[in-house]
C-alpha cells in the first residue's frame, strides 16, 4: 500500500481534541472551529534488503567520483567520518544504519588491504559520545575492532594538535578541520539525512570542524537572513557552509560522501498511536494513549524521562546514496523532501506547536528551557519552505512543561547561560556581542567538553541564535503548560491551558485570528504557498 | 555320586546374583511380550528408526508447544548453567526473511541445545535440526525424545538417501528452518573438520539462504567420548546469510560457507573484525581444523589457541 500524503484539516465542531505532545507527556486540546491542523505524510516504503542498497550505492557513485573500491589502495590513509548522537530522533532501532554503512565500507577496505583506518564521530562542539553510544551507532564488531587501539574516538574540536587551518573563502570565513582528514587520502562521510539541513559539504565542514570556523555561520546575522535554514536556496547558513565546503575540496581533500534518508516511521509499538491521526486510532489505540497520559501524570519526571530516552525508531532506509558530495546531497534533499513536505496554503496569524521530549541535543538527557526554546522556534518554526507558517507579527504557541531544569554533566554552560545571560537580555545580537567570546573561551567549559560529556561552552548561545529568526519575525511566543519562571527569563509568556493561550494571543493578533497547528512529530516541513 | 543324565543347572536360577539382575530377566521376555526376529529368508518390513524415522508428528502444534515450553524453560536453564552463552552477529540477520539453514561447526552434543536457544525468534520456533540418523534413530526412544524436544529429522551422513534429503527439503519449502552441522559430526579433537555439501545441496534444491553460525567453547561442555557435561563458557557467532548464487556450484558454495564460519571464528578468537574480514578477503583466515600435527601437538594448539576454555584450570591438555 502507497503511503498517503499528509493533510490540512479544516477543524470543525466534529473533530476530536487534537493530541499535543507536551515534553514526556501528552495533552488533548480541543481548538476553534475554522482552525487547521497539519498532519505529516504517511511512513514512505522502505527498502527491503539495505545490504543490497549500500552495496549498489558504494558501487555506483554519482558525480564523477569513482567506485568506492577504486578509491581504496594498500597503504593508503582511510578517515570514515560519522554523524553523532544528534541523528536521528529517536535513535534508531539496532542495527544502526550507520554501523550497517560503516561495516560494509571497511568490508571494501578490508579487501583492498587498506591497514590505516581512523574513525571519528563528527561532533563539531556537541558532546563526546559514551561508549554504549558510540556501540549502537557502528555495532559492536566495529567498535571492538577499532576503540581498543584509539582508531575510534570522538572529535575534539579544542585539540590544537588535531586541527588544521585550511585558509579562508573569498568572504573572509576560516576553515578548519580535523587534522587527521586533511591528512588522509580519503574521507568516506556517513550521513543520516533526518531533515533537509543535514548533510551536504556541512557533513565535513562543520561536523570536523571546531569554534574557529562555526562563528562564521553559527551567528544571529547569518541565522536571521536563512529564511530558512532547512530551506537550501534560501539558506545564508547553507551558502556559507557550501563556500567552506568547496574550499576543502578545492584544497584536494577526497571525500566520498554518503547519505541516507529515512522514513517516518518514528514511533515503535506500542508509542504507535502517536503517528496515527486521532479518528483513525483503535480502541486499543485510545486505551494505550489513555493509560499511558495517566500514567505518565502521576509518576516522577525522572521515571518518565527514561521511559521515553528508552524509545528506539523504527526507521526504514528510503534511499542510500554516495559519491561526490553536491550531487549526493542534491538527490538526498529530494528524498527527503518527498517524506516531509506537506502543502500549506496561505500563512496563519497563529501556529501552535506540541514540543515532544527530544531535540538533536537532549538525547539521553534533559530538555532544558533553552532546548524547549530551541526546538520549538529553531526547528519546529523553521520547517518551512517558501515563507513561515505564521506571519510576520503572529503568535508562536509551544505546549511543553519547560521544566527549569539542567542535566549538570551535559549542559554546564546552559545553566550558567540561562541563570547570567538570559537573566541580563533575550536579545540574540547583545548576547552574541557581549558574552559569547568569554563562554566560547572558558578554560572550565572547554576541559568539561574535552574530558567529560559536556557540550561546548558556546552552544547554548547557538540555540539561542537559532531562534532569532523567529523571535524577529513573530510579535509574541505563549508557552502553555510550562515553568511560569523558566518561560519568563526567556521573555515569552506563560499560559496554563490552551484556552488562555489563544486569549492572550488576541491582545496581538486581534479578536479574530486564524489558527494552524503542525501535528508534529513526525517530522513534517509546510510548503507555504 | 553325580547322575550322568542330570542336565547342568541353568545359570541365571542358581546363581544367586544373576538371579537379581534386572537385564537377565528383560532379556528372557519373549514374544509376543517383546517382537519377534523375521526368520532366515524373510525381508524384514522397513523399520521405523533410522532414517526411515517418521516424525511428522513432531511438527504438530502439541509437539511444537511441548517442545518450545520445554526449550525455553528446561532448555534454556541447563544451557545458562553449563554454557551461559554470548551471542553475537544478531543483527546481521535483520534482513533474513522467511526460512534459512543455520550451518555451524559442532564440537559437542551442547551446539544443538545453544543453537536452539540461541536463534532468535521467528526462525526458533519453527526450527528442525538435521540430526544423524545413525545416531539419533537408531532406536525408537531416542528418536522420538529427539524429534520432540529438539525438532530432529534424521540425516544419513554415510550415504546419500533421497527419502530423508527430500524431506528437508519439503520442510525447508514448507517454511521450516533447519539447523545443520556440515562437518557431519561432533570434532573428535576440538579441531573442526572439512565441510561437506549438504547444506549447499540443500540451500539449492530448497532455495533458501545459509546462515554461517560459529560456536566455540563447547567442546569442554559435552564432547565426544563423554557422557557427562561440565561447565564452560560459549560464544555464538552469526554470520551474514549466504544465497546460492547463479555461477555457484555444491562444492564452491560449500567452500564460501566454510571459509564464512572460518571468518567468525577468527573474528570470536580476536576480537578484531576488521582483521578477520582483512585475512578472509587475502584467504588467509586460521582454517577450522588446525595444524595437520600430532594428536597431542592439536590438542596443545588448541589450548594456546584459548578455545580450552574448561571451567577448571588444567594445565595438561587432555591427549
Amino acid at each position: 500500500m502507497t503511503a498517503r500524503r499528509g493533510l490540512v484539516l479544516d477543524v470543525d465542531r466534529t473533530t476530536p481534541p487534537i493530541v499535543f505532545h507536551h515534553g514526556e507527556g501528552f495533552r488533548f486540546e480541543k481548538l476553534p472551529t475554522g482552525s487547521r491542523v497539519v498532519y505529516p505524510n504517511e511512513p514512505i516504503e522502505p527498502i527491503e534488503d539495505v545490504d543490497s542498497a549500500i552495496r549498489h550505492a558504494l558501487a555506483n557513485p554519482l558525480g564523477d567520483s569513482p567506485p568506492l573500491e577504486a578509491l581504496l589502495t594498500p597503504g593508503m590513509k582511510l578517515t570514515i567520518a560519522f554523524d553523532d548522537i544528534s541523528l536521528p530522533l529517536p535513535q534508531m532501532q539496532a542495527p544502526d544504519i550507520r554501523g550497517r554503512i560503516i561495516e560494509q565500507v571497511l568490508d571494501v577496505a578490508a579487501a583492498c588491504g587498506v591497514d590505516d583506518v581512523h574513525l571519528i564521530a563528527a561532533l563539531a562542539l556537541h558532546r563526546r559520545m559514551t561508549e554504549a553510544e558510540l556501540r549502537h551507532a557502528v555495532g559492536d564488531r566495529v567498535y571492538d575492532a577499532f576503540a581498543p587501539t584509539g582508531q575510534l574516538y570522538n572529535f575534539d574540536a579544542e585539540d590544537p594538535e588535531g586541527l588544521t587551518h585550511m585558509g579562508e573563502t573569498d568572504h573572509g570565513e576560516e576553515v578548519v578541520i580535523s587534522k587527521r582528514a586533511v591528512e588522509s587520502d580519503l574521507i568516506v562521510y556517513v550521513n543520516i539525512n533526518l531533515v533537509s539541513m543535514d548533510g551536504g559539504h556541512k557533513s565535513v565542514a562543520t561536523g570536523l570542524s571546531g569554534y574557529a570556523a562555526l562563528r562564521h555561520h553559527h551567528n544571529v546575522q547569518t541565522m536571521r537572513r536563512s529564511k530558512s535554514f532547512m530551506d537550501q536556496e534560501k539558506s545564508e547558513l547553507h551558502t556559507k557552509n557550501w563556500r567552506q565546503g568547496r574550499l576543502i575540496r578545492d584544497a584536494g581533500v577526497k571525500i566520498f560522501q554518503i547519505e541516507t534518508t529515512l522514513n517516518n516511521d518514528t514511533f515503535p509499538s506500542p508509542w504507535d498511536f502517536l503517528q496515527k491521526r486521532e479518528w483513525e486510532m483503535t480502541g486499543k489505540d485510545r486505551v494505550m494513549l489513555l493509560g499511558t497520559k495517566k500514567v505518565l501524570d502521576k509518576i516522577p519526571r525522572r521515571s518518565a524521562r527514561s521511559i521515553f530516552q528508552g524509545i528506539r525508531s523504527p526507521f526504514g532506509l528510503t534511499s542510500i546514496q554516495a559519491g561526490e558530495v553536491e550531487a549526493v546531497h542534491e538527490v538526498t534533499t529530494a528524498n527527503v523532501y518527498k517524506q516531509h513536505l506537506v502543502r500549506v496554503e496561505g500563512q496563519t496569524d497563529i501556529l501552535s506547536m506540541g514540543l515532544p521530549y527530544l531535540g538533536p541535543y537532549n538525547v539521553n538527557s534533559i530538555m532544558n528551557p533553552v532546548l524547549v526554546a530551541c526546538l520549538g522556534l529553531g526547528y519546529f518554526f523553521n520547517l518551512y519552505k517558501g515563507k513561515p507558517l505564521v506571519r510576520e507579527g503572529g503568535v508562536v504557541i509551544m505546549s511543553h512543561p519547560t521544566p527549569w531544569e539542567f542535566h549538570p554533566v551535559h549542559h554546564p554552560s546552559y545553566i550558567d547561560f540561562f541563570e547570567e545571560v538570559l537573566a541580563d537580555s533575550t536579545d540574540p545580537e547583545k548576547i552574541e556581542q557581549k558574552y559569547e567570546k568569554r563562554y566560547a573561551e572558558d578554560e572550565w567549559y572547554r576541559h568539561l567538553y574535552r574530558t567529560s560529556y559536556a557540550y561546548h561552552g558556546v552552544h547554548p548561545f547557538y540555540m539561542w541564535y537559532w531562534c532569532s529568526h523567529a523571535l524577529e519575525h513573530v510579535g509574541q511566543v505563549i508557552v502553555v503548560g510550562g515553568d511560569q519562571r523558566a518561560v519568563k527569563r526567556m521573555g515569552f509568556r506563560s499560559a496554563t491551558t490552551m484556552r488562555d493561550a489563544l486569549e492572550m494571543a488576541t491582545d496581538v493578533v486581534g479578536r479574530d485570528p486564524t489558527l494552524t497547528h503542525i501535528h508534529n512529530p513526525p517530522v513534517l516541513m509546510a510548503d507555504v504557498v | 555320586m553325580t547322575d550322568p543324565n542330570r542336565r547342568p543347572a541353568i545359570s541365571h536360577l542358581t546363581d544367586r546374583r544373576a538371579k537379581a539382575s534386572l537385564s537377565r530377566v528383560v532379556r528372557k521376555v519373549e514374544f509376543p511380550l517383546k517382537s519377534a526376529e523375521t526368520p532366515d529368508g524373510q525381508i524384514p518390513l522397513p523399520a521405523n528408526t533410522g532414517a526411515n524415522y517418521e516424525t511428522d508428528w513432531a511438527r504438530r502444534y502439541a509437539s511444537r508447544v511441548t517442545r518450545r515450553i520445554a526449550l525455553s524453560t528446561v532448555g534454556k536453564a541447563v544451557i545458562q548453567y553449563y554454557a551461559s552463552p554470548t551471542i553475537r552477529g544478531l543483527d546481521r540477520l535483520h534482513d533474513l526473511d522467511g526460512p534459512a539453514i543455520f550451518a555451524s561447526n559442532h564440537q559437542s552434543h551442547a551446539d544443538t541445545l545453544v543453537l536452539l536457544t540461541s536463534i532468535p525468534a521467528p526462525w526458533r520456533h519453527k526450527a528442525c535440526v538435521g540430526a544423524a540418523a545413525d545416531y539419533f534413530f537408531g532406536n525408537r526412544t531416542t528418536a522420538a525424545i529427539s524429534a520432540l524436544f529438539i525438532g530432529a529429522i534424521p540425516i544419513e551422513r554415510t550415504s546419500i538417501n533421497r527419502n530423508t534429503i527430500g524431506k528437508a527439503v519439503a520442510l525447508l519449502r514448507g517454511g521450516w528452518s533447519m539447523v545443520i552441522y556440515p562437518e557431519g559430526g561432533r570434532s573428535p579433537d576440538g579441531w573442526g573438520q572439512e565441510f561437506r555439501p549438504g547444506a549447499a545441496f540443500l540451500a539449492k534444491q530448497a532455495g533458501v539462504p545459509v546462515v554461517p553460525v560459529h560456536i566455540r567453547g563447547t567442546f569442554d561442555i559435552l564432547r565426544k567420548g563423554h557422557n557427562w557435561p561440565k561447565r564452560s563458557k560459549a560464544i555464538v557467532n552469526f554470520g551474514r546469510p549466504l544465497e546460492f548464487a547463479e555461477e555457484d556450484n555444491n562444492r564452491r558454495f560449500t567452500r564460501k560457507l566454510q571459509a564464512a564460519v572460518e571468518s567468525l571464528a577468527d573474528e570470536t578468537a580476536t576480537g578484531n573484525w576488521f582483521a578477520a574480514r582483512q585475512r578472509a578477503h587475502a584467504e588467509d583466515s586460521p582454517g577450522l581444523q588446525g595444524p595437520d600435527t600430532s594428536t597431542w601437538r592439536r590438542r596443545w594448539s588448541l589450548t594456546e589457541n584459548g578455545d580450552d576454555q574448561g571451567g577448571s584450570h588444567r594445565r595438561w591438555p587432555y591427549v
